[in-house]
């Protein structure tokens, strides 16, 4: 039998190669922790990351709270809760292509891959069209940004550079993270990923949930501000 | 040391992840229609509770943090920690702005050592 | 048919090591063995130190008169590159990137860090910011001091702020890589037997300084971004204009700067403990404490950044709590001072230029704590903000703490690192150089600030100039002394004697394994059955 690998308590482990075990790693168990480990220390880096602009947001929603109320007749609700929704199903789906991967089940894979990829693609898209709606209307800070209720145009400029802000940067996460499944797929199509070594698809499937758990934030903080007003 | 067991992650069942994905919908759809009814204050309190719910199961089943290390979960709760660290205290700085100390201004009435002396 | 046996000279092969195992630029850019990585990151850093040092000589020359030379725009941009420069690409990066990286996967049993691939990527991303950086310092530089304090840096400032901005954010990146890695490595790549009490405080240190990597910086990264947006687009959430804070600005800046002047001194005070526990041959007094005072520092630096903004705007009531805070994170940095006094009662002290740096350390890291203690009570800090006050007492604990703990660290395992010794009578020659200098240059701007002369200013009253002529003089001597080290270390590299495995008779896992070590550091797992600092007789503590 090709040499496998055995720990200390004696659990057999199939070849190196098949686990993809780095050489500075004792045991495929070591490797998969301090992936884990490592990738939940990056995700803790992108809270704080976004945290300063939670932070900007508390603060100033605090001080201008009617000017941001102001703001919400003029955010697409209906496009962003469709926009929630479908972020939610790009997370089911990636946990589906996960469990796919710890069952081996290949195509499986590479289907629910592809299918949380086109969850992404259509979330990306409705967005650019609700830029494309706030540019014709003027709400753009700093190009011609003209609010119709002028009282609370100083203000207003504030939540919708935060808007721009938080949502562009989500968005980079999100091209960034079709980047990765488009990796994945590449790989998973090599027959990369079994049950032995499914690390990738694990990993960038934790950094997608976290991406989608920042738009959960998202959406109610910049679309839902003053419902009724 | 790690135990071989660690990366022997249970696969979940289709049906709680399915569940977990529902939950999630049905959340999505009252944090939308609540916000339409006037709370006054308790409307962002509602709003963000919900979030952290969702976030919570999103985390909890989609991201697994059930089945990681208590080291795992710990880094989870400090960056949540830190987080809040952020945004209490730098928000604690502009709500106390206004608390200024206002002494009140010098008077016969309510200085009355002064007073004795100046007799 | 019998071949002519002969008898060859018996060629002592010279022993395969991380220098000499692979040649060629390729085998060291494409490299993921730690140890080439941290020599590639000390020759940046080393370049980036010298740029840094020629802005302090031009604006110290500048401050030999009162009206000075240059103009008070190109005043601003010198101080203002000098502090960048020196911050996030030098002192940031400086022992965690370089020793650390060297010695954290050998002092805890392992062949490299977590992530080798990582740490690579790391280096490239400084190279990136640097380069950046050094092309805002070509075109001009930025005139709003390091702190890129809105809305002058937003709106007003006509200087390269977005190119300094962006460099900074890219270097970023690179501290938290570096962080993350050493916070997976230390927690999942320790050998067998090498337990959390058992590890070197070095190693404590560089990982609590990596806490504060991870979980500061992402911080700065965004308020660099949104100041960058704020720049382009004219409008921001900073400007005034349109009822934005310039205060929340500071908040998010020193949110993460605070901390990061711990990731500034925590390594140098693992160095410390190392070098003082080696140089008195005798463990170190109280290790738990030491330990835990890492730590505690890690996580209270986070709490106190409101002291940078008692004057500029804060509330009075969040800067009491701020007050008070700071006061507590000065604590465990006195435990530590104690502990290492301690360690050396009853010791074999003996004074190798690694302790002579380790003793300028003690004395000078104690003034520049205790006059922080100064500037963290509100009202004498009304009187000293924004003076030179400010000035002396963070070169202080940079310069005096920070630097000498990284000169006396690398001269410590200089031995280790390639394989050969500095010459002796340079070394402690330099030291003391650098100790004159030094104290020449910092302790008249105590003076000054105290008296009232404003930091960041071009021109002062006459009143003012022995004391800066002083301070300039302290300053050429201090830049003297940090050339000769950068001399003779070269010239050790390829002419110094060579050293043996453990030349200064230290305990720890690195002494064990060959100078320079091999690329793969060990050639078994090492076991571990020992405390650390097993200082005494030599025991074997590697299986």
């Amino acid at each position: 039998m090709a040499d496998t690998i055995v720990n200390a308590t004696e659990d057999v482990y199939p070849p190196a190669e098949e686990v993809h075990l780095k050489h500075h790693f004792a045991t495929p168990a070591q490797q998969m922790d301090a992936d884990t480990l490592g990738m939940w220390t990056f995700l803790i880096t992108e809270v704080l990351f976004f945290g300063g602009m939670f932070a900007s947001y508390a603060v100033y929603r605090n001080l201008y709270f009617p000017a941001f109320a102001s703001t919400s007749k003029f955010m697409n609700v209906p496009l962003g809760a469709t926009n929630t929704a479908v972020l939610i199903c790009s997370s089911l789906t990636m946990a589906m292509a996960v469990r796919s991967a710890q069952l081996s089940q290949r195509k499986a894979l590479i289907r629910f891959l592809l299918l949380t990829m086109f969850f992404g693609a259509i979330f990306l898209g409705i967005k650019g069209y609700e830029y494309h709606e706030k540019w014709v209307e003027h709400l753009v800070p700093g190009f011609g940004f003209h609010y119709e209720e002028v009282q609370f145009e100083r203000n207003a400029q504030i939540l919708f550079f935060l808007y721009f802000a938080m949502t562009g940067m989500h968005a980079i996460h999100m091209i960034v993270g079709f980047g990765l499944l488009t990796y994945l797929v590449v790989k998973a199509r090599k027959n990369t990923f079994t049950e032995h070594y499914f690390a990738p698809v694990e990993m960038i499937g934790l950094y997608w949930h976290f991406v989608d758990i920042v738009w959960i934030f998202l959406f109610p903080m910049l679309y839902l501000i003053g419902g009724t007003r | 040391m790690t135990t071989a067991a660690a990366h022997h992650t249970p696969v979940p069942k289709v049906s709680t992840l399915v569940a977990v994905f529902l939950t999630l919908i049905v959340f999505t759809v009252i944090t939308t229609l609540i916000s339409y009814i006037d709370l006054g204050e308790w409307n962002i309190v509602v709003a963000l509770l919900i979030a952290v719910t969702k976030a919570c199961f999103v985390a909890w089943i989609f991201m697994g943090v059930r089945y990681t290390t208590s080291l795992t979960k710990l880094f989870v709760v400090a960056g949540l920690v830190w987080l809040s660290i952020l945004i209490t205290l730098t928000y604690s700085d502009y709500t106390s702005r206004n608390w200024i100390y206002q002494p009140k201004p010098w008077s016969h009435t309510n200085a009355p050592y002064f007073d004795n002396k100046a007799k | 048919m019998a071949t002519i046996a002969r008898e060859l000279p018996e060629v002592e092969a010279e022993p395969v090591d991380y220098l000499n195992v692979e040649h060629g630029w390729k085998s060291w850019l494409f490299t993921t063995d730690h140890k080439r990585i941290a020599f590639l990151y000390l020759i940046s850093i080393t370049l980036m130190f010298f740029i840094g040092g020629v802005m302090a000589v031009l604006f110290r020359i500048n401050l030999l008169e009162p009206e000075g030379i240059f103009s008070p725009e190109v005043y601003n941009r010198l101080f203002s590159m000098h502090g960048i420069v020196m911050v996030f690409f030098f002192l940031v990066p400086s022992i965690p990137a370089t020793l650390a990286n060297f010695l954290i996967p050998i002092m805890i049993g392992a062949k490299d860090l977590a992530f080798p691939k990582i740490n690579l990527l790391s280096w490239y991303i400084y190279v990136v910011g640097s380069l950046f950086t050094v092309y805002a310092v070509v075109r001009g530089g930025v005139d709003t001091g390091w702190t890129f304090y809105a809305p002058y840096s937003s709106t007003y400032s006509n200087s390269y702020v977005l190119a300094a901005a962006i460099g900074v954010f890219i270097s970023g990146f690179s501290s938290i890589l570096t962080g993350l890695n050493f916070i997976v490595t230390v927690h999942k790549m320790r050998a067998p037997g090498m337990t959390w009490s058992r590890l070197p405080l070095f190693v404590w240190s560089n990982y609590a300084t990596g806490l504060i990597q991870v979980l500061g910086t992402p911080v700065i990264a965004i308020t660099l971004l949104l100041l960058a947006f704020e720049r382009v687009a004219r409008v921001g959430i900073f400007d005034p204009n349109i009822g934005g804070d310039p205060i929340l600005f500071q908040h998010l800046f020193w949110f993460y700067s605070h901390p990061a002047v711990y990731i500034m001194i925590l390594p140098g005070m693992g160095v410390i403990s190392e070098i003082m526990a080696c140089f008195s041959q005798k463990r170190i007094f109280g290790y738990n404490f030491v330990a835990f005072s890492s730590m505690a520092i890690a996580v209270l630096s986070f709490v106190v950044w409101g002291h940078h903004m008692f004057i500029t705007g804060e509330s009075l009531y969040t800067s009491v709590a701020f007050s008070f805070l700071s006061f507590m994170v000065a604590v465990p940095s006195a435990i530590k001072v104690f502990n290492w006094t301690a360690t050396m009662y009853k010791g074999s002290v003996s004074f190798d230029t690694p302790m002579l740096y380790a003793f300028g350390f003690i004395g000078l890291f104690t003034i520049g704590g205790l006059t922080g203690l100064y500037l963290a009570t509100l009202a004498t800090d009304v009187a000293t903000h924004g003076t030179y006050f400010i000035v002396a007492h963070f070169h202080y604990v940079m310069v005096g703490g920070m630097v000498m703990a990284f000169l006396g660290g690398l001269h410590f395992w200089w031995p280790k690192i390639t394989g050969r010794m500095y010459p002796e009578a340079w070394s402690k020659f330099a030291c003391l150089i650098i100790f004159i200098g030094f104290n020449l240059t910092f302790f008249p701007q105590f003076i000054l600030g105290y008296l009232g002369m404003p930091r960041r200013y071009q021109s002062y009253p006459p009143e003012f100039q022995a004391l800066n002529v002083l301070s300039t003089a302290g300053a050429s001597v201090l830049g003297i002394g940090y050339v000769i080290p950068m001399v003779y270390f070269t010239w050790s590299m390829f002419k110094g004697p060579k050293a043996g495995n453990n030349p200064w008779n230290a305990a720890g896992l690195e002494w064990q394994i060959q100078s320079p070590p091999t690329t793969f550091n060990f050639d078994e797992t090492p076991v571990v059955k020992e405390e650390a600092y097993n200082y005494g007789p030599l025991e074997e503590v590697v299986g």
